[in-house]
């Protein structure tokens, strides 16, 4: 095959005009740099795969590697066009830190599920005294209106044994929202740890059945 | 090694990995780049597969002019950088476009559209038309992957370095893209003939003609290219033209307009654009940054829409595409169900990493603020701008440090006059476009302090090797320069150079105040390796003796993230002054034992743990 004879083959289609596909579902993360918010959307959109959706996974870092705000966005469905969820339109938003859930929660639609990680960080700005951390951030996500399933990744993580645990939490609790099922998910979560951390793969297991049976 | 397994058709990958991906497919021996986000992944991920040689270049120029030899040698070569890099690489690039390649050349440049870790945001389709190259815009990653591949056929096809313009958008989405085998691509040999590659006037004249019809030709194929493609639509109300993820937010926004998307985008297929409009009532252009379809169509004789209605700068999303359609069929948007007004959130900047050894540099620079001048450069330090610090007065470019401030020390005066210039840069910018500046402010006799804060890493980016980490691209045994040999080799007296360590903060404190007190070019040179990477050796962490803090709030000052507050307070000075108190502690997950803040805390209260609160810390990770 020439190479350009593959590139006709291998672009983009056209997208069909009234997709009989599978609608696509907007799932927002946000946390902060360093947190693992990208790895943690790279296992959501490695599971769409699998089940055989269309998926588009972008994230928004900028400069925030270093303790910055760092969103990503995972759409998945019969056809993703767009790579970036349009404003208000994200179905499922995973916070992994109190505090940008309530900045990002601009970003979902009405009646979207909320879930979100009780854990407070806050940046050296705040400790600077230049700026203030809200006093209770996911009481003020409950006072605008949305329900909020508050994850305590923190001290289940701690209780398993490393903090490192905190995102596989979040995954498991945010399983059963999702269109792919949640034991694919927590296949793809076990299968990434035994080939990169083979030691913490089981472990991962655990944490991430301990989110999926937080009461809710 | 990353090849592909015979049964391995479909991979979820970035545009970055896919156009890895694909210049491994398309038989490339040799792949140069110098890191620039979004473009850095590139030729990191290029490492990872057999048979093609990735190399980082000191800078874009170089990391261009290598591929070029490749490709004159008559093998396939690419060249990735981001859309400034371009800038330092252009002299290459305009007279090399001219003679032309031998074997296929591609070079993929990254618009940070949105600028969220940028200088500035450029639009690097102009080089099409400024260097006369035909310019690609994949719209995601599995474009990316067609798109490079073909890049390499239009380059021998046309004896011309083709441009791949990619945008964060590209480089940084995942989705699924189909993979192939490498391809078996026989060398050309190289031609010697010194009147096609030795741009002699005499040789380069007649090369201009020529590269008239080469324009000519491409305009012919991007006419019938299949990388162009027209999406079907209901409503012929309006006929959008788009390229690059643009084009699948405008398809998204507005699901039933016609869709031309320009695959080949340079040269302008001008017809076919034409032929798409007869069909529709208004044509409405989406590009990304600059209007240069839409004033080349108007150039052209046709009325279109685009950048009167469409933001100039930034990304052009669902929503704004969105309200531009609705724009121009008259109608009201119905205003978005949503949702909640933005609270009050507190912003939360990117900070240094706890421990960085930028830290004390620029604590020592915000101590004598009102002394000096700094004149700054990119890179992780750059952050030494904000807070705490408030430390660095320019920024420009790579390089720009040591002759802006060259500049600066001769031209000061009024309330400057007395002011010290100090020039900080880092090890990577120094090597990439600082070495000159250097030698400038030698040759020319120039007061400046120039602080070069080694930490062994293109920190910035993620932590790349470069010709002063003594590590190639695969992290194997490489020749490191020695920067203190270097510095003295370009004329800086060796009296005027020093090797300083910032985690001994008052000696570098003290070594700072001499140096720019002496009428001449000094150097410091930092030495400890960036955090994040494995040169590093951690310390055990240290902690705050809470009887003896004062809550002076000095510590706070050298910006680790890992000092904390617990608990503010007052105080009334004997002169009757209210003064705000800090009290601290120091989280032992962060600190890395560094020492940096020992030296500003009076009362000497940071101190080694005790065995109580060490064992504590394994949770800690
Ligand atoms: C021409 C150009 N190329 C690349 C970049 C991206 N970039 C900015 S700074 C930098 C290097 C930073 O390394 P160094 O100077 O060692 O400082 P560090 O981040 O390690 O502190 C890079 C690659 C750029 N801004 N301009
Ligand atoms: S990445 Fe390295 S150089 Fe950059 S802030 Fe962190 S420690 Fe400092
Ligand atoms: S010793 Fe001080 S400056 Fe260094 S990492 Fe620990 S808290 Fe931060
Ligand atoms: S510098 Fe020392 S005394 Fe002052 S707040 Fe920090 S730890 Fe306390």
């Amino acid at each position: 095959m020439s190479a350009s004879a593959s590139a006709t083959a291998r672009q983009t289609d056209e997208p069909a005009l009234s997709p009989a596909l599978a609608p696509v579902t907007n799932i927002l993360l946000c946390g902060i740099g360093g947190q693992g918010v990208l790895t943690a959307a790279e296992l959501l959109a490695a599971a769409a795969v699998v089940e055989g959706f269309d998926v588009k996974k972008t994230e928004v870092a900028g400069m925030a590697q270093r303790g910055g705000v760092v969103t990503s966005h995972v759409r998945m469905g019969g056809r993703v066009l767009a790579p970036a969820i349009p404003p208000g339109e994200a179905d499922v938003l995973i916070g992994f830190e109190a505090a940008e859930a309530l900045r990002a929660v601009t970003q979902v639609r009405k009646g979207a599920a909320l879930v979100v990680s009780d854990l407070q960080i806050r940046p050296p700005v705040v400790h600077q005294g230049l700026f203030t951390y809200p006093d209770d951030p996911i009481g003020a996500l409950r006072a605008q209106g949305w329900k909020v399933r508050v994850v305590p990744a923190r001290a289940i993580a701690e209780r398993l044994g490393t903090l490192k645990l905190m995102n596989t939490v979040m995954l498991g609790a945010v399983s059963d929202l999702l269109p792919v099922p949640a034991d694919v998910l927590r296949a793809q979560v076990v299968e990434a740890f035994r080939v990169r951390k083979p030691a913490l793969a089981e472990l991962n297991g655990r944490a991430f059945d301990e989110g999926r049976a937080l009461p809710h | 090694m990353n090849a592909v397994t015979d049964t391995e058709t479909r991979r979820l990958l970035s545009g970055n990995e896919a156009v890895a991906q694909a210049v491994w497919e398309a038989g490339v021996t040799l792949a140069s780049a110098y890191p620039g986000t979004p473009s850095t992944e590139i030729l990191e991920v290029l490492g990872t597969y057999p048979d093609v040689t990735a190399q980082w270049g000191v800078n874009e120029k170089v990391a261009l002019e290598v591929a070029i030899g490749a490709a004159l040698a008559g093998t396939r070569a690419f060249c990735a950088m981001k859309h400034v890099g371009m800038n330092v690489a252009a002299d290459a690039l305009m007279s090399q476009t001219l003679a032309g390649v031998n074997g296929g050349l591609v070079i993929a440049v990254a618009d940070d559209v949105g600028l969220s870790s940028s200088q500035n945001e450029q639009d690097s389709r102009y080089w099409g038309r400024f260097a006369h190259l035909p310019v690609l815009e994949p719209a995601d990653a599995q474009e990316a992957h067609a798109f490079t591949l073909a890049a390499f056929e239009l380059s021998e096809r046309f004896l011309v370095p083709v441009l791949l313009r990619l945008t964060t958008r590209v480089c940084h989405v995942k989705t699924l893209v189909e993979i192939g085998q490498r391809q078996t691509i026989e060398p050309r040999g190289f031609i010697r003939d010194s009147r096609r590659w030795v741009m002699l006037p005499g040789n380069a004249r007649p090369m201009i003609p020529a590269q008239f019809k080469r324009d000519d030709a491409l305009r012919a194929e991007a006419e019938t290219s299949p990388l162009t493609t027209e999406w079907k639509g209901t409503n012929a109300r309006i006929g959008v033209v788009a390229s690059g993820p643009a084009a699948l937010s405008a398809r998204e926004a507005l699901p039933d307009a016609p869709l031309l998307k320009l695959g080949f985008s340079h040269p302008l297929p001008v017809e076919r654009i034409k032929a798409f409009a007869a069909g529709v009532e208004t044509v409405l252009v989406v590009e990304e940054t600059e209007p240069l379809v839409e004033q080349e169509l108007r150039a052209a004789g046709m009325a279109v829409t685009g950048k009167d209605i469409l933001p100039r700068n930034g990304e052009l999303s669902v929503a704004v595409l969105r309200q531009a359609g609705a724009t121009v069929r008259g109608e009201t948007l119905p205003v978005p169900a949503a949702t909640t007004a933005p609270a009050d959130v507190f912003p939360r900047p990117p900070t240094m990493c706890p421990g960085c050894p930028h830290l004390s540099p620029f604590y020592c620079l915000s101590r004598l603020r009102n002394s000096v001048l700094v004149s700054g450069d990119i890179g992780c330090y750059t952050l030494g701008a904000g807070q705490p610090w408030n430390a660095m007065d320019t920024c420009t470019c790579m390089g720009a440090s040591l002759t802006l401030a060259n500049g600066l020390a001769l031209a000061k005066h009024g309330d400057d006059a007395n002011k010290a210039v100090v020039a900080v840069i880092g090890d990577s910018t120094f090597l990439h476009m600082g070495m000159q500046g250097l030698l400038n402010l030698v040759y020319n006799r120039a007061n400046v302090t120039v602080m070069i804060l080694d930490n062994r890493s293109v920190g910035m980016t993620g932590g790349q090797e470069h010709p002063g980490t003594g590590r190639d691209l695969y992290g194997n045994d490489a020749p490191r320069v020695d920067l203190e040999a270097l510095v003295k080799a370009l004329g800086v007296k060796p009296e005027r150079v020093h090797v300083a360590d910032p985690y001994q903060l008052p000696e570098l404190f003290k070594l700072i105040r001499t140096e720019i007190q002496v009428p001449d070019v000094s150097v410091i040179l930092t030495n400890q390796p960036c955090v994040l990477t494995d040169r590093h050796k951690a310390h055990p962490a240290l902690m705050v003796d809470e009887d003896k803090c004062t809550g002076c709030g000095n510590c706070l000052a050298v910006g680790c993230p890992a000092i904390q507050v617990v608990r503010r307070g007052e105080r009334v000075t004997a002169s009757g002054e209210v003064k705000a108190l800090s009290f601290v502690r120091i989280d032992s997950a962060f600190c890395t034992g560094c020492n940096a803040c020992v030296g500003p805390c009076g009362p000497k209260c940071i101190v080694p743990q005790g065995p109580a609160e060490t064992a504590g810390q394994a949770v800690g990770g």
